[in-house]
């Protein structure tokens, strides 16, 4: 899919990604990740914890939760359902890969463009977090994921390292505004 | 020009002068001042005018209960009326101006409505305005609000910031006095997350305004102390400007933050203030207590004063309203006050006690068993008169009074779920019932725990009880040794047998009488009281008038006060900005946004853009010498009918369903079959909801048995969404299905027109074939198109021509718009927006938003034959009931004018020919209208009692409030290729 | 309001679509005679108690999740909380 004629923009609707840093809040739009959704079939949960647990080296992890594997994160989104998220110029075709490898064990979606992704990352994000969600963001650790809302949009937020790195996934056509969201926040807490 | 006023001592720097100004006129102060104790020190008492009756008022409090010195603060844009003057910090170059006063605060004409007092009583409003009618809005209206407004709006938009955010601990404690500190220090060292909100610029609350010991320390060392502990613990968080002013269901509070309020104005891109909501597993009130007055004739004049304040102002602030002040009390507290600003060198004139058996002191004269019973002085306190316990009376010359009438503990945040305070003899006065919120406990003053001891050790007491219930185990901390005297209060309310205006609430002008009045009118319940005199409301919410008024209301009933009962308090505490409620929502940012992926390309071309929901869409796109939007409405949909167009669709709802019993699944949820769908085909579905109205519309694709992608309506999206969710988890959880929302994540375009395959053709990749016989009307295919680029085709057709949908990653859509352009140039490809979407779709009689309006079945639409009876939909048994199955119901038809050039309008109402107009004769309306460049004249959608039946009908249409009446003949819904030739060639 | 999640633990209500009467679960046969007044009673004829409630609630900003939340409409206190397919099946709908 890589090779064909038309040019991509990102969320922002950029041809390279956006990257912002205030004072030392480092905010970057992540457009090089791919996406897709995971659902069990009904009855099938074990058979999918079985397949995946070559690829994640461990099993999928269960709800508020993210497990990061070498290459692949996957996070707990719903009552058996995740998603996986991989490299998307090393994973073009990801929702097919993964398709392909679970056949009936589980629905597949590609989920790629329907998010934009921001990496933030420095010496201490609780300040900017408590500005724009819910969440009881000190006592966040690695490995904690889970949706919430920020400036009336749901979105998903991951805590790569307590503190210090989280990816906040939102959906793409308020890319704009979450940014915007970020930004001021960031500015107002610097 | 010198602070004359200015005593020795207190808590502020000298060393860091501030020059302000009130009223264009120039005052120096110092920091750690409020407007209000500057102004006293510059001996300036007078400022402000009273609500209703324009009376001079000067400051009554030193803290946010203040009813009477309410400023204007700042100039230009941030000028912000209203603004207490015993919380505005004082900063440099500060502005304030009185208000409520023209033409200026020692002359006000207004003031003429205090000789009219009279006609002014209680219920003064709803007497005198009740009639004509029709007056209401042009004079009563303007004239109150003119007359009775206080400080005024700038108009201009507020040019700071404000932000939002959100806290979470174990324990929240509001109010950072004694008590609080305590707490925080002992659930601080448990390690506990704690948060200490104080609304004061600084820690300490009343021991800043106190002058007694804690063991041998001052109390300045000891907060010092312990403020300096907290600091250094991580777990804590230390907020002063903080108010919390709101308690919510299951821990959840408001609070806000004035970040830079005490700053000319707040550095760039920094907020103003903040509003937090607070998640606390527990809280301890720690809010204190607020004085009241005791109530006499002319008890209003500048320099009449609480004396807690008179207090405040003296030990914190260094000032004295005057250099001779009176006290006048029915308690212990009020001889604090003497000794305390006699120890400052402040002249008493007397200490007045209502109690015959007052303690005496060997400092000033004591006056046991006396009673204030008038004063003088227009613009400023000169003299109080009291009798004196014999009967005679006796004249006071003083430029200030503080009275003390005993204390309120704060109890409003325990009121806010409706917690209702109880009555406390010892004290007299209200207190919240003792445990009876585990999720918030109350201790000093705020419980009614007054003296230095309790507050500190309840603080203590309640913090650990509190951390009990959180499995946190926490110590009492070593107290300090602090006063313990017992509270000793005689009640007494007011002064009786007053010839004059005795002063209940200084805020709205409630007086005495107004009480009375409204008792004998028949407003017998403190509800109704409240109501009908307006005590307690506005910015003070009679903090220090309720219960005055209670005591009134309870001698005129023979009641005891708590007989009488409270009215209780809802948030906010104090006064919060619209700003704080806002947030970053302004303007452009009041909501967020949604871009299509083309946004940035139909920019570029200069389209209009619309707000569809959250989504701005492209309204139309003009062109070069275009004036008028229905010039480039009319070319975008011609060329669709002529060649080709090409429309973003993005914005429909997208969703996943897979699982094996997915086809079966979308069998329950629309009302017409799926199960025998072919793989590679597109259905029209219609889902009604379980009332048997239609809910939605849009297709199902099948991609592959177990795969289908669902659309939906722009505006229903999340609705529909969840409404499938609550099909499968709690209707039909036995099913095995799927579904996730795939709308943002795919750019879908329209290209439409009998020239769109030939376009098509151009980029989708030559492996795939869609002409005619391979991919038939209603195909639907995984394809690739630009070498390679994997997307979606759907042929399907909302104009009514030849048309598909083509769908790529979201990501991509820009490009694939800009290569439809470049490679539809030869068939003069357009783009056209929303109006054309929604003429084209007029034009073909399909139904939308205007015709789905939640009160249509299927018949209506005329998609009765569609909903099958072998099988359970959602809404299939009530769509079967009697009323809705009438043969006379409403029907959708088309419309035309019968005079081509006239304009039918969507709302009108359609009558026959000849009858009145009138809801009698009315038989449906018109709901969807538009030019139809195509039939060369006005054409609409409407539903009409049997309209299939009536084809060819000449009606006429009303619409009273267009000024409309025109005659229309009735057609089928369908203005172009009814057969439906076009879609399949 | 704060709504315990079974899964995901306390959640504040603002994440949360209100829908009703968790009776809407018991939905009635449709292809039973008496249909047509089973499905009218099923739609209308609600008890609105003060007190003791239960109802479904949408984690829209969360999960997904329906739940079945057992709320005190008086007091608002929250008793019970559980997914809403659990209880769904519990009451047979997956037969």
């Amino acid at each position: 899919m890589s090779e064909n004629l038309l040019a991509p923009l990102t969320a922002l609707g950029k041809t390279v990604p956006v990257i912002k840093k205030i004072g030392g809040i480092t905010i970057s739009e992540n457009p090089d990740l791919a996406i897709v959704s995971l659902s069990a079939r009904m009855g099938t949960e074990q058979d999918l914890q079985n397949l995946l647990k070559p690829l994640l080296g461990a099993c999928l992890p269960g709800p508020g939760q993210a497990q990061f594997a070498e290459d692949i994160t996957a996070i707990w989104v719903g009552v058996h359902q995740w998603f996986l998220m991989a490299s998307l110029s090393d994973h073009p075709d990801y929702a097919d890969e993964i398709n392909n490898f679970v056949t009936d064990a589980a629905s597949v979606t590609e989920q790629s463009d329907g998010w934009a992704v921001f990496d933030i990352t420095g010496d201490n994000l609780v300040p900017l977090l408590e500005r724009i969600c819910n969440l009881n963001s000190k006592a966040m650790s690695s490995g904690d994921a889970t949706r919430c809302l920020i400036e009336h949009l749901g979105c998903l937020i991951i805590c790569r390292e307590s503190v210090r790195n989280f990816t906040i996934l939102g959906p793409r056509s308020s890319a704009a505004s979450l940014h915007h969201t970020f930004v001021t926040a960031a500015h107002s807490v610097a | 020009m010198s602070q004359k006023n200015r005593l020795d001592g207190g808590q502020i720097d000298r060393n860091h002068r501030l020059s302000f100004s009130f009223d264009g006129k120039n005052y120096s102060g110092y920091a750690g001042d409020t407007l209000a104790s500057a102004l006293l020190a510059n001996d300036v008492r007078l400022m402000g005018r009273s609500f209703k009756y324009h009376r001079p008022r000067g400051v009554f409090s030193a803290g946010s209960e203040e009813p009477n010195a309410l400023v204007e603060l700042r100039s230009g844009a941030r000028r912000e009326p209203n603004t207490r003057a015993t919380v505005a910090e004082l900063y440099d170059g500060l502005e304030a101006q009185s208000q409520n006063r023209f033409p200026s605060l020692r002359f006000d004409v207004m003031a003429i409505n205090d000789r009219l007092s009279s006609f002014l009583s209680a219920g003064f409003y709803y007497k005198t305005f009740m009639w004509p009618a029709a007056f209401w809005e042009k004079i009563y209206e303007p004239f109150i609000r003119r007359a009775a407004g206080l400080g005024h709006l700038s108009g201009e938009e507020d040019p700071d910031d404000y932000d939002k955010g959100f806290l979470h601990c174990d324990l929240l404690v509001i109010g950072a006095g004694p008590s609080g500190l305590v707490a925080a220090q002992t659930a601080g060292r448990a390690g506990a997350e704690v948060i200490l909100a104080e609304e004061d610029f600084t820690f300490g609350g009343r021991l800043l305004a106190d002058t007694g010991l804690l063991t041998d320390q001052h109390a300045n060392d000891w907060i010092a102390e312990v403020v300096g502990e907290l600091s250094n613990l991580p777990n804590v968080r230390l907020m002063t400007r903080t108010t919390v002013f709101g308690q919510y269901d299951h821990g959840i509070f408001g609070a806000v933050e004035r970040v830079t309020d005490h700053l000319p104005e707040p550095p760039s891109q920094k907020p103003r203030q903040i509003l937090w909501r607070i998640y606390a597993k527990r809280t301890l009130l720690t809010a204190g207590a607020t004085e009241r007055p005791i109530t006499f004739d002319n008890n209003d004049r500048p320099g009449v004063m609480l004396a807690g304040a008179m207090r405040a102002y003296a030990n914190r602030w260094a000032v004295a309203p005057a250099k001779e002040v009176a006290i006048f009390t029915n308690n212990d507290d009020g001889h604090r006050t003497a000794r305390d600003l006699n120890a400052k060198g402040v002249k008493i004139a007397a200490l007045v006690d209502s109690r015959a058996d007052a303690p005496t002191s060997p400092e000033f004269e004591v006056l046991s068993g006396a009673k204030i019973i008038d004063s003088r002085g227009r613009l400023g306190l000169k003299s109080v008169k009291v009798r004196l316990q014999d009967g005679s009376v006796k004249d006071l010359t003083c430029g200030a009074l503080g009275i003390a009438g005993g204390w309120n503990p704060n109890v409003h945040l325990t009121c806010h779920k409706r917690g209702r305070p109880v009555w406390n003899d010892h004290i007299s006065a209200f207190v919240p019932v003792p445990d009876s919120d585990p999720l918030l406990r109350v201790a000093g003053a705020a419980a009614g725990l007054f003296s230095t001891h309790e507050a500190l050790q309840s603080g203590a007491d309640k913090t650990i009880e509190a951390l009990k219930d959180l499995d946190i185990s926490a110590h009492l901390p070593d107290l300090p040794q602090a006063e313990g005297a017992p509270v000793n209060i005689a009640p007494f309310w007011y002064v009786k047998g007053g010839k004059g205006r005795a002063w209940l609430d200084l805020q709205n002008d409630v007086t005495v009488k107004d009480i009375k009045l409204a008792h004998q009118e028949g407003f017998k319940s403190v509800e109704h009281v409240k109501r009908y005199t307006t005590l307690g409301m506005a910015t003070d919410q009679g903090k220090t008038a309720n219960l005055g008024a209670l005591a009134i209301l309870a001698d005129l009933e023979g009641k005891t006060i708590p007989d009488v009962g409270t009215t209780i308090f809802r948030p906010p505490y104090t006064p919060v900005s619209i700003g704080a409620f806002a947030g970053r929502s302004r303007g452009k940012n009041f909501r967020p946004y949604r871009l299509t992926p083309s946004h940035k390309w139909a920019e570029e071309q200069g389209a209009i853009f619309v707000e569809a929901g959250n989504w701005l869409r492209a309204q139309w796109f003009p062109i070069e010498g275009e004036t008028h939007w229905r010039q480039s409405v009319d070319r975008e949909v011609l060329a669709v009918r002529k060649s080709v167009g090409i429309c973003d669709v993005t914005t429909l709802g997208k969703i996943d369903v897979q699982g094996a019993d997915a086809a079966k699944f979308l069998n329950h949820v629309y009302c017409n079959g799926f199960a025998k769908l072919p793989v590679g085909k597109t259905r029209y579905g219609l889902m009604l909801r379980e009332d048997g109205m239609a809910m939605d519309d849009g297709t199902a694709a099948r991609l592959a048995e177990d795969h289908f992608v669902v659309t939906t309506t722009t505006a229903n999206a999340v609705s529909v969404f969840r409404h499938m969710e609550f099909c499968r988890q709690c209707l039909w959880p036995g099913l095995d299905v799927q579904l996730i929302s795939t709308t943002e994540a795919w750019a879908q375009f329209a290209v439409a027109g009998p020239n769109s395959r030939q376009l098509l053709q151009k980029i989708v990749d030559p492996e795939h074939d869609i002409s005619n016989e391979a991919f038939t009307y209603m195909a639907c295919g995984e394809i690739t198109i630009c070498s390679g680029l994997r997307a979606r085709l759907f042929r399907i057709s909302f104009s009514g021509e030849l048309a598909y949908e083509i769908a790529v990653p979201a990501r991509y859509g820009d490009a694939l718009i800009r290569r439809l352009m470049d490679v539809g140039e030869e068939f003069d490809i357009v783009p056209y927006g929303t109006e054309a979407l929604g003429v084209l779709r007029i034009e073909k009689g399909h139904a939308a938003g205007n015709e789905l309006n939640g009160q249509s079945t299927a018949a209506m639409l005329g998609l009765g034959r569609m909903v099958s009876q072998k099988k359970d939909s959602i809404g299939r048994v009530l769509a079967g009931r009697p009323h809705l199955m009438r043969e006379d119901d409403y029907r959708l038809v088309g419309l035309r004018p019968v005079y081509a050039e006239d304009t039918i309008l969507s709302g009108a109402h359609l009558m026959s020919v000849g009858d009145p107009a009138n809801a009698k004769n009315d038989q449906g309306w018109v709901t969807s209208a538009a030019y139809s460049p195509h039939i060369g004249s006005s054409i609409a959608l409407a539903f009409l009692k049997k309209g299939e039946n009536r084809h060819g009908e000449v009606l006429r249409i009303v619409s009273p409030l267009d000024n409309m009446d025109i005659q229309i003949t009735v057609t089928i819904p369908h203005f172009i290729d009814p057969e439906g030739v076009r879609l399949r060639v | 309001m704060i709504i315990n999640h079974p899964l995901l633990g306390p959640r504040d209500a603002q994440e949360f679509v209100y829908l009703g009467d968790a009776s809407l679960i018991d939905r009635p046969d449709a292809m039973a005679e008496t249909a047509l007044n089973d499905f009218h009673d099923y739609l209308y004829l609600r008890d609105n108690p003060a007190g003791s409630h239960q109802e479904l609630w949408f984690h829209e900003q969360g999960d997904r999740s329906w739940l079945v939340v057992t709320r005190d409409t008086a007091s608002h206190e929250i008793t019970h909380v559980e997914l809403a397919v659990d209880y769904a099946k519990r009451r047979g709908r997956d037969r």
